[in-house]
């Protein structure tokens, strides 16, 4: 009988065009998502050597970090995000790919697009020059986050240089409590594995609790697996993914549709494949989470207090997280329910499709965003946009005092106009509250787009199961 | 790519815990379409005041390490954000090899591209670093790759390990790409098999 595989293996083997003596493999990629930020040198690269795109029909652009989040009739203001962009678009043009303009209704977040697009397939190999890309792992696809040598590599060669990762199973029993999300949950799980402890790993995520999550929340843990040091998250697809896959514009259909579901139903790790660590962890007894300090792995149920560096004995891990507390400008012993807020972030990778939203304006609706808060709600794609508006989403946040704006990374990053002010708090909804993410001297407190609505509504952190 | 055989140079200490990209390289500095001249924005947010001075506690504001070559870091280096603007940064700086307890996956890939040595070593030996690397311009460590070799300012020497495929690509400066280019017939191979068991891809 052949020898049990975990998902990860199987994806793994299907893909290899060579392994060396030393163990080094040559892995094929299927699709490559390309964005403005990572990727002009890879071009340039290109050009310089004479080198074409391998396959171009494998290939998809979208600019996404630099483009405003207001009015975009007038261009980018911003000289050298305009600069980027055009780049962007003259590759494109230049190599003869496929690139979603500014003013497409289908741009925006690249992890975003690639999914509404049926670009992202279960089975497939997905990389782009961007860490999120663990996000397509929620359809069942090994996709990772690779360098701009690497993307200029997959360009010229379709392939990249790899090692075969660590397998590690995450299991989540029981079902999520009511108030909890999929983004309480990444959090949870990001906070008992530290920052460091998937490095070297590919994460599988199964049980009950992962079975149940709409598509969208599988992808938003996906989206957070690199928060943990792995490259990739996967989740074995099931009805609910070929669902969300069926009849979108670049998703196989007639007789290829059928022949894609008979293999892809073969995408499961066997009973008794290997895994090389293994968590379990318990949905039951999960609680919204919020981070206090500027590593996602600093991270609490809603309940606690700051902590308390004196209680921690590693020299190193008190430094640090004396070091948090000073950038967060937080008191240890203080409730995390009495910490103030400036600015809400409703938006990206992680949580900017349309389940987010709903669930925001479903706590928004009929309630008022406190004076001197600000809130801006940012799509993750122009199709977002445009379903959320079908539905009058836009109203409601609008009404409550929220700012809608056009789809992109906005104060994700904050490369483009949206950002935090030295100082300032935020309540976010996306992956990294690292120092200066959000703005030079910007205070980031990573939480799902629940209780960022509740944030908005009391102008400090709030357990979002008081308001629902 | 630039070859790494030897390298002897002043070791800075930065013992921080899990020093993402962004500390590394600010979003500011993604604008760029070039991969040189981010070495003056290297550790911005540390390394200047939000006027644009130099913050002179910082280490590699200081005189001795101002041409510091190795950095000897803490645990988790260069998390967070797959930018590789990260080692463009150090190697514009001149930084050309890192010692740390461990390193995120993308940053610890990306630095064989661009010619940085990144080197893992138990956290006692990178404590026994750190202290070396506070002597100032007395802290001068040497690192040969090809007998994977460290040896400290007082003539200690610290074995370390790296995958020899990266090894024999670091010394020999190879460049990637070229080098899967003499493999198209396999992947013209693979793309054909493909065809076939997977047509709609
Ligand atoms: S939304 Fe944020 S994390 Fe996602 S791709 Fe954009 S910048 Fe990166």
């Amino acid at each position: 009988m052949a020898k049990a595989r975990t998902l990860f293996d199987k994806i793994w083997d299907a893909h290899l065009v060579d392994v060396q003596e030393d163990g080094t493999c040559l892995l094929y990629i299927d699709r490559h998502l390309i964005h403005e930020v990572t990727s002009p040198q890879a071009f340039e690269g290109l050009r310089t050597t004479g080198r074409p795109v391998r396959h171009p029909g494998s290939t998809l652009l979208v600019a996404d970090h630099n483009v405003p989040t207001t009015d975009r009739s007038k261009g980018i203001e911003n000289e050298e995000s305009r600069i980027q962009v055009q780049a962007l678009e003259d590759n494109a043009r230049h190599f003869g790919l496929e690139y979603l303009a500014m003013d497409d209704i289908r741009q925006g977040i690249v992890h975003i697009v690639g999914p509404e697009q049926g670009f992202t397939l279960p089975g497939t190999t997905i990389v782009c020059g961007d860490s999120h890309t663990s996000t397509h792992g929620a359809f069942g696809a090994l996709a990772f986050g690779i360098g701009t040598s690497e993307v200029e590599h997959v360009l010229a060669t379709q392939t990249l240089v790899q090692r075969p990762a660590k397998n590690m199973l995450v299991r989540v029993d029981g079902a999520l409590p009511e108030g909890v999300t999929a983004k309480d949950l990444v959090l949870a799980i990001i906070g008992r594995l530290g920052t460091a402890g998937g490095t070297g790993y590919v994460i599988e995520y199964a049980g009950e609790a992962i079975r149940k999550l709409s598509v969208e929340g599988r992808m938003t843990v996906c989206n957070m697996t690199i928060e943990a040091g792995a490259r990739a998250g996967l989740i074995a697809p099931d009805e609910a993914t070929f669902d969300y896959v069926r009849g979108r514009p670049k998703a196989p259909k007639g007789a290829a549709w059928e022949a894609a579901l008979a293999y892809w139903r073969t995408l499961k790790t066997d009973d008794g494949a290997h895994f090389d660590a293994e968590v379990v962890i318990d949905a039951a007894g999960l609680v919204p989470m919020v981070t206090w300090g500027t590593s996602p792995e600093d991270v609490l149920p809603i309940t606690a207090v700051v902590p308390d560096p004196a209680a921690i004995q590693d020299p190193a891990k008190r430094a640090a997280v004396e070091r948090s507390l000073a950038y967060m400008g937080l008191v240890p012993g203080t409730p995390l329910e009495q910490v103030k807020v400036d600015t809400v972030f409703i938006g990206s990778c992680t949580n900017g499709r349309i389940e987010d939203l709903r669930a925001a304006a479903k706590v928004l609706e009929g309630r008022k965003v406190v004076a001197d808060v600000r809130v801006l709600v940012v799509p993750g794609s122009g199709l977002v946009k445009e379903q959320a508006e079908q539905e009058g989403l836009d109203k409601i946040f609008l009404a409550a005092g929220a700012e809608w704006r056009e789809p992109g990374c906005s104060m994700c990053l904050a490369m483009n106009a949206d950002k935090l002010a030295e100082g300032e708090r935020s309540a976010s909804t996306s992956n990294r509250n690292f120092e200066g993410r959000q703005g030079r001297g910007g205070r980031t407190h990573l939480v799902s787009p629940t209780m960022a609505a509740a944030a908005a509504v009391t102008g400090h952190l709030t357990d979002v199961r008081k308001l629902v | 790519m630039e070859k790494f055989t030897k390298l002897t140079g002043v070791a800075a200490p930065l013992p921080i815990l899990n020093i993402d990209t962004d500390m590394i390289i600010p979003k500011q500095f993604l604008k760029t379409i070039k991969r040189t001249g981010l070495g003056k924005n290297l550790f911005e947010e540390m390394r200047y005041t939000g006027d644009g001075k130099e913050n002179p506690d910082f280490v590699l504001n200081r005189p001795a390490y101002r041409k510091a070559s190795i950095l000897v870091t803490g645990a988790n280096f260069g998390c967070g954000s797959s930018r590789e603007h990260a080692p463009w940064a150090l190697a514009d700086f001149g930084i050309r090899c890192v010692i740390a307890a461990s390193f995120a996956d993308i940053f610890y890939s990306n630095c064989f591209k661009n010619g940085i040595l990144p080197i893992r070593l138990d956290q006692a030996d990178v404590d026994k670093l750190m202290d070396d690397a506070q002597r100032g311009a007395n802290a001068v460590v040497s690192i040969d790759l090809d007998k994977q070799e460290i040896t400290g300012p007082d003539g200690g020497c610290i074995r370390f390990d790296i995958d020899p495929f990266r090894k024999h690509c670091l010394l020999n400066g190879l460049d990637d790409i070229g080098l899967t280019l003499q493999k198209q017939p396999k992947i013209e191979d693979f793309e054909s098999r493909r065809k076939l068991e997977q047509p709609w891809l």
